[in-house]
Order: structure tokens, then sequence, then C-alpha cells
């Protein structure tokens, strides 16, 4: 068989599945909802400043939500850049990246397949944060109805179904964070510099959101389209963050993805 | 219409801002060549390799490969492979999972040669092993293994026997030499000259990013004329004499025994006029010039080579300074 995009993508999953890196970014995925389960049986009562919040105790797919608006912070940015931020970076480092682009697979076919594990491994961590998040508040309160941000009751399983597509609405700002995790990885060079510039971008992102007099700009920044989701759990739905959420992420995505693969293309691999 | 040699390099410039790590190369390797390419550390081999690759885009010049531009796609790699620099391989992985890694992103059934190369380059007893518990040794020879699995017309190696010991850079030579005399053609980059003396046939000889010589070692040596040590019981009156005889060149007294360069010739004519002039020749022996002496006198500042170099002749200046 003739290697091609499917070949990478494949050998970048089962090298994923070798590295420590791994592993700690499933582990944040599948602990910090543990321990705030546990938190709240602990302290009987569940945050009471974030929205669903105060559902935590009453039901537990009231859970995955309260862990989706905690993780837009730091978590689930650090998720995503800790593969995307590395994925170019170290085969860089290492001098690995040498010895793959003198096989027979082109620059663009190795970027296409590194960038695609990337997506896949921040879509993994999600719906494993996703799934864990739900398990755990449910053995805690039950799988009970949940309240709508609007007020209104929606049955248990409507409520399962509401959970799982805030995730899937929820991985468009995580995947806008991956290309850019992608295009640090490929110009930094540095594992560690990439994978923190790309938290670092988050974190300032969500500082301009709160700079005075900025308000005005807060719909179309990158930290604003992690609570687009929102909008699902509105009665009617609300489309419109959902909508401005997929343009938003484009403009922000699709031009580091670009700026990444045609530097992959054309840079010099000097290094290792 | 002739076939295009495996590498053909013309006018290749790779400069780093002000820097010129390679200068105007011109080099062209014929099929069934063991080409050394020798230079000091620093001398741009490196970044030639990495050209003739495609792995970094010349400044000026280019790089053709069995007639194909390597930078228009892996396609111009087809039927080559090598290494630049030390070859590198994921450390969490095993020896033999990293072939079969390079094997599946090789296709055209490079799978079915993981356990040859392996075997090739002796390491199938290790190949379930984490290279990251690997020797330098050992990863040399998995680099070789790599390499072999795309069943290569051509081979770079970028110094290949760098950092091993004695016995592996003896197993790294043999296995070279087989290669080679399977019909692969080779092109080895290197500042170890023995390596080059025992394996290659031609070499490119490179300072400070440029070409000094390029050819056969045979016509390099040739070209260098034999360097002859002289003592006689008139040292004064001998030295007279070589300088006024024919045929004799760079006549210097070394170590206290007169040196020059001639030919078999020119130092029997030598001898009969020293008789004749009374001085009588207590020892008079050629000396065998090196590619090491070659190599400084064309790699070092001035041109000449160091008396203390080898031991061997304190005076080689070969005449073949470019090609």
């Amino acid at each position: 068989m003739n290697p091609g995009v499917a070949t990478v993508y494949r050998w970048e999953l089962r090298k994923l599945r070798y590295q420590k890196r791994t592993y700690l970014g499933l582990g944040l995925a599948v602990i910090v909802p543990i321990i705030f389960v546990a938190a709240v049986s602990f302290r009987n009562h569940g945050p009471h400043d974030v929205a669903f919040g105060d559902y935590v105790d009453r039901s537990g797919l009231a859970v995955p939500l309260v862990i989706l608006l905690f993780g837009a912070i730091w978590m689930f940015p650090l998720i995503a850049a800790l593969v995307a931020g590395d994925i170019v970076a170290s085969e860089d480092h290492n001098g690995t990246l040498k010895t793959i682009l003198t096989r027979s697979l082109d620059r663009g076919q190795i970027f296409t397949g590194k960038a695609l594990a990337a997506a896949t491994y921040a879509i993994v961590a999600i719906l494993v944060d996703g799934v864990v998040s739900t398990v755990a508040g449910v053995l805690k309160s039950g799988f009970n109805p949940l309240q709508s941000l609007s007020g209104t009751i929606v049955s248990a399983p409507k409520g399962l179904e509401l959970v799982f597509v805030s995730l899937l609405v929820y991985l468009i700002p995580i995947l806008a964070i991956v290309c850019i995790g992608l295009l640090l990885s490929t110009i930094t060079h540095n594992s560690a510099a990439a994978v923190v510039g790309t938290l670092m971008f988050s974190l300032i992102i969500q500082l301009i959101a709160i700079l005075p007099g900025l308000g005005g700009a807060q719909p179309y920044l990158l930290s604003t389209q992690f609570n687009a989701w929102q909008g699902l759990l509105r009665t009617p739905t609300d489309w419109d963050p959902i909508i401005r959420a997929a343009w938003v992420c484009a403009l922000y995505g699709l031009p580091a993805l670009g700026a990444a693969y045609l530097v992959f293309l054309r840079r010099d691999v000097a290094g290792g | 219409m002739a076939a295009d040699p495996p590498i053909e390099v013309r006018g290749l410039v790779k400069t780093y801002g002000q820097i010129v790590a390679v200068d105007h190369v011109d080099l062209t390797v014929d099929a069934g060549d063991v080409y050394g390419y020798l230079g000091p550390n620093g001398a741009g081999k490196t970044t030639s390799l990495r050209m003739m690759l495609g792995l970094i885009r010349p400044t000026a010049g280019h790089v053709r490969l069995f007639g194909r531009d390597p930078l228009l796609g892996v396609a111009a790699l087809e039927g080559v492979a090598g290494f630049v620099e030390a070859p590198q391989f994921y450390p969490y992985m095993s020896g033999r999972r990293n072939l079969e890694l390079l094997a599946a992103y090789d296709g055209h059934g490079a799978g079915g040669r993981v356990d040859e190369a392996l075997a090739t380059v002796e390491l199938s007893g290790r190949a379930g092993d984490r290279v990251g518990g690997y020797s330098h040794g050992m990863r040399q020879r998995l680099g070789i293994a790599g390499a072999l699995l795309r069943a290569p017309k051509l081979l770079l190696l970028d110094e290949p026997a760098t950092g091993l010991d004695p016995a592996g850079m003896r197993d790294m030579r043999v296995l070279i030499r087989r290669l080679a005399d399977e019909g692969m053609t080779v092109l080895l980059s290197s500042h170890l000259l023995p390596e080059v003396e025992e394996l290659c046939n031609r070499v490119a000889i490179v300072r400070s990013g440029k070409i000094v010589y390029e050819g056969a070692i045979a016509e390099l040596k040739r070209g260098a004329g034999a360097v002859y040590r002289l003592s006689s019981t008139d040292d004064e009156r001998a030295l007279s004499v070589c300088r006024a005889q024919r045929g004799l060149g760079e006549v210097r007294v070394e170590h206290g025994y007169i040196c020059f360069t001639a030919d078999a010739a020119a130092a029997a004519e030598l001898s009969q006029a020293l008789v004749e002039a009374g001085a009588l020749i207590t020892m008079l022996s050629p000396e065998t010039v090196t590619l090491e002496d070659l190599f400084f006198s064309l790699t070092e500042g001035d041109g000449r080579t160091s008396g203390s170099v080898g031991g061997s002749s304190d005076g080689a200046m070969p005449t073949a300074m470019s090609s």
C-alpha cells in the first residue's frame, strides 16, 4: 500500500499512545471532574457563582456543564496545547523530523496527518471529560431533569442529549486552540515554548475580555466562544452564539493552520 | 543518452546571514562510486547533505538526484536513502517499531524488509528494546537499517562512524564496504581520513564551504609527487647539489634532513650527482604521502603541510588544488 495522510495519522496516534504527555492531558480530563464532584459532596453544595453551579446537587447532568465553564479558563486549552504544541516541535527538537521527511511522504501529507492527530486528541480528551463528568455527576446527584438557563425544566434524557451537543459545540474553540498550537509548534521548534505559548495566548485573550472599554470586542474574542454552547441550554435554543463561534473560531484557527502548513512546507529542517 | 548521475550538484550555495556555510559547491557522484565528502568540522558538509536530501533550500545553485530536484518533492528521493548528522529515532519505541514506522512511510513493500535490514546491521537481537536504551553505535546501525528499508541505489551517510568505538568503526566500514560491493552508490561525509582512504574511490575535500579538490584519491596522491628525505656525508654540499638539480622541487631542510619532491628518475639522477660532488648518500628514502597529509595541506591555512602530521612526509604539496 502506498503511504498517505492516513498512514501518518495512524502512526501519530500510535506514537501518542507511547508518550507520557498523552496520559497527562487525558488524566487531567478524568481527574478534575472526579475532584470536583468529591469537593461538591464534601461541601454539600455546588459553586454559586457560575451557571448551573446551584444545580449540581439536583442533577448530575449539571456537572459536565460546570466543568466546561471552569475548564475554559486553562484546563481544556492546556490539554489541547499539550499535543498540538508538541507534535511538530518535539520532532524538530529530537531530530526525528529529518528522519521522516526523507522517506516517501510529502511534507503536506505529514503535516496533515499530524494536525488530524492533534485534533483527534483534543476531541477525545473533551469527550472523555464529558463522559467522566456525567457519570460522576449522575452517581452523585442522580439522572434527574435539568433546569435550563431560561428556567424551563428539561427531562433527563433530553438533558443528556444537550450535554453531548454542548460538548460538540465546545470543540469549535478547542479546535481553534489546536490550530494555534500547531502554528506555534511549527515556528518555535520548541515544544515547551509552543505549549506554554498556546496557553498564554488563551489566557491573554481572556484578560483582554475584562479590560475596561473593550466590551464591544467581547463577542469576537476566542475566549467568549467557549460559552457558545450555552445557547443550547436556552428555550428556545439560541443559535446566534453558536453560529458566531463557528466563524469567529474559523477566523482564529484557519489562518493559523494555513500559516503553519505553509511554514512546514517551506522551512529548512536544520535542527537535530 | 547517458543516465543521469546519482548526484549532480552545481553552484550550490547556502548562507545564513553573513555566514557562507556552503560556497559554490560543484560535484558529481557517478554510479558505483564510494564518494568521500571530506572536510573538518564546520566545513559545511552536513549543510550540503541536507540540501541534497531536500531538507533545506539552497540560497543558490541546485542538486539533482538521478536527474530529479529534491526540492520538488519526495519523488526525487526514490531510490535514495541516508541520514544527516546522527540518525534520530523515537526513543520511546523499540528499534523494530521505529523501522516499521519508516517502512510504512516508505511504502512499496518496505515493511517486508524490516527483518532483513535488522539482520544486516546485526540488531535483530535488540530489535524489541526501546531505542532510548540504545548505544550511539546501535543508533548509527539502526540508521543504516532505516536507510536499507528503501532498497536504495544511492546511500548518503553523514559521518557514519563518528562517535563509535574502534570496533564499531571497523564494523561500520565493513558494512559500508559490503553495501558498496553489492552495487550501491555511496556518498559518505567524514572528517575521519582513514575511513575515507579505506572506503572511497573519489573524494571532494571541502574547506570553509568551498571544494578545494574533487576527483580520484589516486590522482590526488599522484599529483602530490613523492617526497624524499636525504642525509649524506656532507649535507651542505648535498643541499647545493639538490637546489641545482633538475626535477627536484620544494627543497628544504627539516628535522636535520634534506627534503624535496621528485619522481623516481629525478631521485636516481640526484644520487649520481651527489656521488660526483663528493657528498656520499647515507640515506635517501621516499616517504609515503597519505590522504591525511594532502587533507591538511588542502584544508589548513597556508597550504603547507605541518611537520608534525602523521610522521610520514614533511612536505607534501599537492599540485591538484581544484578541478
